[in-house]
């Protein structure tokens, strides 16, 4: 018969192999601060290319007309993706090897493969929108669509990011039913929630 | 009172085949490679292991090929599930009871 220390080393060994194989935990906070930073340098930059000289707060009376500016948008968007996409890869695997895991294991296969599922079919919904001329509701489904996949992913990692998944449906909602806005709201949701979501999970999980 | 003790499992009584076991309540179907990455255990260590399940019936094997490789997929049984709880609900009485 064990000591009675070993059971309880039992129950606490079932606990962590539990978590750890169901949930992805080298997401790294600080990416999801410097993504914010990308979101608020390219909205920045967008704002120049669309808005200039209205100010950022008020309705844009013309719409996207000519494609240049169109095309500027969506480089600028797939830059904010790519440089998001590589910071978060690079900070994290800095983060499984600090704890001595591995980046691609089975779970974060399936994390990935379980976000990729609404991340794809929303970015051939959006780019379809874009090119049948429906501009006006681009950034909103940017918002719901990337906020499913937070859900969906949040099965697989920590909690807090199924808020942070419900937090950018709202507001894609509120900027659907507010045509114009969009770059605003785009902002709030890429810049703004991604900065104080990496501030909250930095502060609680990486210090 | 009965004994806690004896609603134990002897089978998962070792820590490596909890720890399978573990993984593989949580997780809908798992490959070997994967297991052992987890549980930091060697091949032959993990192999024992999963044969001694495997011969209780707690968990089932399918064979596949992925890429013209094979691939092994361990999955948790009804039988094994049950079991696990059993042991989990005799882990926890044992410890309560020594409190």
């Amino acid at each position: 018969m064990k000591e009675i220390q070993e059971y309880e080393k039992d129950i606490a060994s079932i606990r962590t192999i539990m978590e750890r194989s169901a949930k992805f935990i080298s997401l790294s906070g600080l990416s999801g601060v410097l993504a914010g930073i990308y979101a608020l340098t390219g909205a920045t930059i967008a704002y120049f290319t669309i808005h200039y000289p209205i100010s950022p707060i008020n309705y844009r009376t013309y719409s996207l007309q000519t494609p240049e500016a169109l095309s500027k948008l969506v480089l600028i968007a797939t830059l904010v993706l790519i440089a998001s996409i590589t910071t978060g890869l690079w900070l994290s695997s800095k983060k499984a090897k600090k704890h001595g895991l591995k980046l691609w294991t089975a779970t974060s296969k399936r994390l990935l493969f379980n976000m990729a599922i609404p991340l794809v079919a929303g970015g051939i919904f959006i780019l379809i929108m874009l090119y049948t001329g429906h501009f006006g509701l681009a950034a909103p489904a940017c918002l719901i669509f990337y906020g499913l996949a937070l859900i969906q992913g949040s099965i697989n990692t920590f909690d807090e990011i199924r808020y942070l998944g419900f937090c950018e449906i709202i507001l894609g909602l509120i900027s659907a039913s507010l045509p114009g806005f969009g770059l605003i709201f785009w902002t709030i949701g890429f810049g703004v929630l991604h900065i104080i979501y990496g501030a909250i999970m930095y502060n609680k999980y990486d210090k | 009172m009965k004994n806690p003790f004896d609603n134990l499992d002897k089978v998962l009584e070792h820590r490596i085949r909890l720890q399978i076991m573990s993984v593989l309540v949580t997780n809908d179907g798992f490959e070997f490679s994967a297991l052992k990455e987890m549980l930091n255990v060697t091949d032959g260590n993990l192999a024992s292991h999963i044969k001694a399940l495997e011969r209780e019936k707690y968990i089932s094997i399918s064979k596949s090929f992925v890429d013209r490789k094979p691939n092994t997929k361990y999955k948790i049984t009804e039988r094994g599930r049950n079991a696990f709880k059993k042991h989990l609900d005799a882990l926890e009485a044992v410890v309560k009871q020594q409190k």
